[in-house]
């Protein structure tokens, strides 16, 4: 479970994250939808602490992360799987070695296993025969995918991807959302997903917040997104046509 | 003024961030001997190159500037080999490193930073500045005081090579002055130096990438500032150093 407590972030001076809170459940999919520079990308670095809060604090079960120092955020750290906006490959090493850094930094597995699980989580996020490609040899969407294999390799408690499916065919994308959502479940991770894509939202949305020029306007499921009367959000999900359509 | 002392204050931290407990000896040693390769056996063409030219200039330099016919010419011999030992095998080999290693290592640290690659090794638990860092700092502070000792035989050989070439000093004079009076504490004087420039350039340039925000542009930016402000710490080091040093 991941709490947010009245998370606030300025930068010089601009309020960047305004007063946000909630509480996201472990095993469930949850959801942070907003446009472009609403602020979702700040929030998630914001809960990771790469962004120190200007006020406000995230417990990760109970846990006081804001509260703790260096090395004590360190072990919580190690529970963590983060996908980053743009994929954040070492580009010094190959796909392999990428998705086996986490493993040979923290796992004690023999330098089998370790190969064996990073080939297992490449193949579950449907990549084949790249591994000895470095990540300037590989497309975008497949850099996105190995990010997100590097990040389950060590089964994290707590998920984090920034807009995982972002720049994936429709095809692609599916496969990645329910690999989130399935594994989620599977390992009762608390999995957070920044997105702007209603078809994530409403394809594994378990809980989701809605934010906008910083602020929470509005949390609930996906049952209730399209019915709901916050006019912000309505404005940003009936932009398309498709979902007018669904809603009639 | 302020924007200066800020900065040193922020190098400060870095170096402490560096030296706090390095976690995994095997990964470290790993990237100390890749980084070897990188800092110090790249550099040892250029090494050989600059320090022929030098040894070669000083020895041509020395012998026509030597009019009076009291002054022997052996004196060529021993002038180049204090030459090439007290100053030219760390300043230059120190400035010239500054260039070539210094805006490696600012544009590498600068790139991983803006592409998120270090945001991913602090999402992970590691602690970026002492992984990155650290063995670049290893690999310099001992691998230039030997680039500085192959810098002093070949510039002295170089010496040798003009002299023989251009026939204006027997070659016998040349060798004999290179066993006049010589000081061995010059020779460990300037190993010291090289000693502090090799950590001067990798921490200076570590800094600069390290702390570089922004995109491209800023890379090149930072890499620039690496360059100029390693080489001024080493000019002003080499001051410091030699009143330290050689003043009786
Ligand atoms: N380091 C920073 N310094 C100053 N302002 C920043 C910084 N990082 C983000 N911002 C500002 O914070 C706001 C939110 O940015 P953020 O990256 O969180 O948006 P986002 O919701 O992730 O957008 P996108 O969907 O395009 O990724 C933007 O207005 C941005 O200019
Ligand atoms: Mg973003």
């Amino acid at each position: 479970m991941i709490e947010a407590v009245n998370i606030v972030k300025k930068f010089n001076n601009k309020i960047v994250i305004d007063n946000i809170s909630f509480t996201f459940e472990s095993g469930k999919t949850n959801i942070i939808i907003g446009r472009s520079g609403s602020g979702k990308t700040v929030l998630i670095k914001t809960l990771v602490g790469l962004i120190e809060p200007d006020s406000g604090y995230v417990l990760f079960d109970s846990r006081n992360f804001t509260a703790m120092n260096f090395n004590e955020r360190k072990k919580i750290r190690q529970e963590f799987g983060m996908v980053f906006q743009g994929g954040a490959l070492f580009d010094s090493l190959t796909v392999l070695d990428n998705v086996l850094f986490p493993l040979n930094m923290f796992s004690n597995l023999t330098k089998k296993e370790k190969i064996e699980r990073a080939r297992f989580c490449l193949n579950k996020v449907n990549l084949f025969n790249i591994e000895h490609l470095y990540p300037s040899e590989i497309s975008g969407g497949m850099r996105k995918r190995v990010a997100i294999a590097r990040a389950i390799a060590l089964n994290p408690r707590y998920l984090f991807c920034d807009e995982p499916n972002s720049g994936l065919d429709p095809y692609t994308a599916v496969v990645i959302d329910k690999l989130i959502k399935e594994i989620t479940e599977e390992f009762n991770i608390t999995t957070i997903v920044n997105t702007h894509d209603m078809n994530s939202v409403m394809g594994i949305g378990d809980k989701i917040i809605f934010i906008h020029e910083g602020k929470k306007y509005w949390e609930g499921t996906k049952n209730e997104i399209l019915n709901s009367d916050c006019k912000e959000l309505n404005d940003f999900i009936f932009s398309s046509e498709v979902i007018r359509l669904i809603k009639k | 003024m302020i924007k200066i002392l800020y900065q040193i204050g922020e190098y400060l931290l870095l170096l402490k961030r560096i030296f706090s407990r390095p976690e995994r000896g095997k990964i470290y040693l790993k990237q100390t001997i890749e980084e070897i390769g990188k800092i110090g056996i790249n550099s040892i063409g250029i090494v050989t190159i600059i320090s022929i030219f030098m040894g070669a200039v000083i020895a041509i330099q020395y012998t026509y500037n030597i009019e009076n016919p009291l002054i022997p010419l052996y004196l060529v011999g021993l002038a180049t080999r204090d030459s090439m030992i007290l100053e030219f095998s760390s300043t230059m080999v120190g400035l010239v490193l500054a260039g070539k290693v210094g805006s490696n290592i600012a544009s590498e640290l600068g790139t991983m930073r803006v592409t998120e690659q270090i945001d991913a090794l602090e999402s992970m638990g590691i602690n970026s500045a002492s992984y990155l860092i650290l063995p670049k700092i290893i690999a310099a502070i001992f691998f230039f005081p030997l680039l500085t000792i192959l810098s002093m035989f070949v510039g002295i050989w170089g010496g040798w090579l003009a002299v023989v070439v251009t026939k204006i000093l027997p070659a016998e004079l040349y060798i004999q002055g290179l066993h006049y009076a010589f000081v061995p504490f010059y020779v460990t004087y300037t190993l010291i130096k090289s000693f502090v420039f090799g950590f001067l350039v990798v921490t200076v340039s570590a800094y600069y990438g390290y702390y570089c925000y922004g995109g491209a542009l800023e890379v090149g930016q930072a890499s620039t500032k690496a360059v100029v402000y390693s080489s001024l710490m080493i000019l002003l080091f080499n001051v410091i150093l030699t009143q330290l040093l050689l003043t009786r």
